[in-house]
């Protein structure tokens, strides 16, 4: 719908005006595009560059170009790289398995209006508002072996005092219950919008038909809800991906004294901050950030597939 | 319809379970905050204790913390208010002419992880002696911030019907008039909530503060670290100390809770 030129305008009839309308599409749009490209396109494109260099030590050092020598070293580091990955996909498959689940239990339970619904709602929206890096010092409290709550009130059912964060093998578990505790809510919430959008005329069909609460849910509710269950674990897996903040609370620095948490995020923060290896560090973010756009891949075109269908 | 069903005893026991799960660790945290730390040793006074203020006169008068309160609130705010001035144009132009590969540029912004920009930031900043300014900070939260806003105003954006701006246009005023006087105000709720979920992000934001801030810049969630020893926690000024990050977060969510809702559901619904 262009504007007749010869339509008298109520203001700003200057060239200035006239060309500033001709071309608001740019206008509005170049100033975020700059800044994305100055600090988010360009940044990533040096990430690339680094990768392929030997950078290390002082940012005003000088650095040699190397190829493809860090991705090899990378790929062949069975000590610290690998078991990071490990740890990446587990944490975000786990977390996410029972965000979804949860998330869509507490969604249910919610969908319908209830007395005091209000209050629950607060209730649910606390966890994922809070701080992370608090709320990892938080549990770091809870979950203390000596003066935590968490042993407290196993002792009550006669379990001894596990070691939670503290062990080496149950200190990834503990930050995944963590992580579950502070983003479920999130879950629950989307899915719940998808579930009010719902028109009730399916389940109520399905209910004449003679079909019960679960073949509902599972024949007809779920599948229509589908697309909104892909965006919350879409928005939810990134997230989980790239966890950092409660796994430094709790775990401090390497994921801990046997890196028992040291997930790629956390490992890529190591190299560059701690150590100062600018050039391996980027290597590890080029190959974490190519897991991310994978899975991200692989989800949206299962999703579409099955719409094709 | 007011009949007590065996499902609804079953909803309300599973909704009281969610609840109490969600709520108490963080009730646990606050009253960890009133207490001494001989008594957070003591398991005989997990519930019952005499308060102490100690813990909050310790955070803000010896740790500095209204300084940091302060930078925190600054950042925030400078790093909304600066999102809101770039996104909202952006997010309006993406809309209306549908521009969805530049609008798939600033939301890949959502996916990279943030030590990749990190690197080069901290290159190109230290070599311009600007780390731990705050001026790298604001910057560093706007990469948080603006795709965030974009995402939610384009939503918004989608859903406001095109015919206002036309008859405004019929009526005399430029397309850009008619942006500012009829889409700006009707987009208000959208962009409260884009302000108010940047606002949290940015507050609750760790990573860009532990490496660009520097000892007089530093943000709530990096000084939480000045209670956590080599060798040893002071619990107490600890949990005060997260207390005070995380209470005037949860307020906020408490009385904007249909923006926050709103702002982290946004998109959910389209497929």
């Amino acid at each position: 719908m262009a504007v007749n030129p010869t339509t008298p305008t109520l203001e700003g009839d200057s060239a200035w005006s006239r060309w500033a309308n001709h071309h608001r599409k740019w206008l509005f749009a170049a100033p975020a595009m700059t800044f994305v490209g100055a600090l988010i396109v360009f940044p990533l494109a040096w990430t690339v560059y680094l990768s392929l260099t030997d950078a290390e030590g002082s940012v005003r050092a000088e650095s040699e170009f190397v190829g493809f020598q860090n991705y090899l070293e990378v790929l062949s580091d069975t000590d610290r790289f690998w078991p990071a990955v490990a740890r990446t996909v587990a944490f975000t498959g786990v977390a996410l398995l029972f965000e979804v689940v949860l998330g869509m239990a507490i969604a249910l339970l919610l969908w319908r209006p209830f007395k005091g619904e209000r209050w629950v709602r607060v209730a649910i929206l606390m966890p994922l508002v809070a701080t992370p890096v608090a709320v990892g010092m938080m549990w770091r409290l809870i979950f203390d072996p000596n003066i935590g709550a968490a042993n407290q009130i196993l002792g009550w059912f006669g379990i001894g005092p596990q070691p939670w964060l503290a062990g080496q093998h149950s200190a990834l578990p503990t930050t995944i219950f963590i992580d579950v505790w502070q983003w479920t809510p999130m879950v629950a919430l989307i899915l719940l919008a998808g579930l009010t959008s719902l028109s009730n005329e399916p389940d109520e069909a399905a209910r004449v038909d003679g079909a019960n609460a679960w073949q509902r849910f599972w024949h007809v509710t779920l599948p229509l809800l589908m697309p909104t269950v892909i965006v919350a674990i879409l928005l939810r897996g990134i997230d989980a991906l790239k966890t950092f903040d409660i796994l430094y609370a709790t775990k401090g620095r390497g994921g801990g004294s046997y890196h028992e948490v040291e997930t790629l995020n956390v490992y890529a923060y190591g190299l560059s901050f701690d150590y100062n290896k600018y050039g391996i560090s980027s290597t590890v973010l080029i190959i974490f950030f190519l897991i991310i756009i994978g899975s991200m891949w692989l989800l949206t075109s299962r999703n579409k597939k099955k719409d094709a269908q | 319809m007011g009949r007590v069903t065996p499902y609804k005893v079953f909803r309300a026991v599973a909704l009281t379970v969610v609840v109490v799960a969600l709520v108490a660790p963080l009730l646990w945290m606050i009253a960890a905050s009133f207490k001494t730390n001989v008594d957070i040793y003591d398991s005989s006074k997990t519930f019952v204790f005499t308060p102490t203020i100690d813990n909050y006169t310790k955070v803000l008068q010896q740790a500095n913390y209204l300084q940091f309160i302060g930078n925190s609130l600054w950042v925030a705010f400078a790093a909304t208010a600066l999102s809101l001035l770039l996104g909202v144009p952006a997010a309006y132009s993406m809309s209306r002419f549908g521009m969805r590969k530049s609008a798939l540029v600033v939301l890949m912004a959502r996916v990279i992880p943030g030590v990749s920009l990190l690197v080069p930031w901290y290159y190109v900043f230290s070599n311009l002696r600007m780390v731990g300014g705050f001026t790298v900070l604001i910057l560093s939260h706007m990469f948080v911030s603006l795709p965030l806003i974009v995402y939610i105003m384009m939503g918004f954006f989608d859903g406001l019907p095109l015919e206002l701006e036309e008859s405004a246009q019929v009526d005399g005023l430029t397309p850009i008039g008619a942006f500012r006087r009829i889409t700006l105000p009707l987009s208000a709720p959208g962009i409260a909530t884009a302000g108010i979920l940047s606002f949290i992000f940015s507050w609750n934001n760790f990573m860009f503060a532990l490496v660009l801030s520097g000892a007089d810049t530093k943000t709530l969630p990096v000084a939480i670290f000045d209670f956590v020893g080599y060798a040893s926690i002071d619990w107490g000024g600890l949990m005060a100390a997260s207390t005070v990050v995380t209470l005037p977060i949860m307020l906020i969510a408490l009385f904007v809770q249909k923006y926050v809702v709103s702002g982290l559901t946004a998109g959910a619904t389209k497929g």
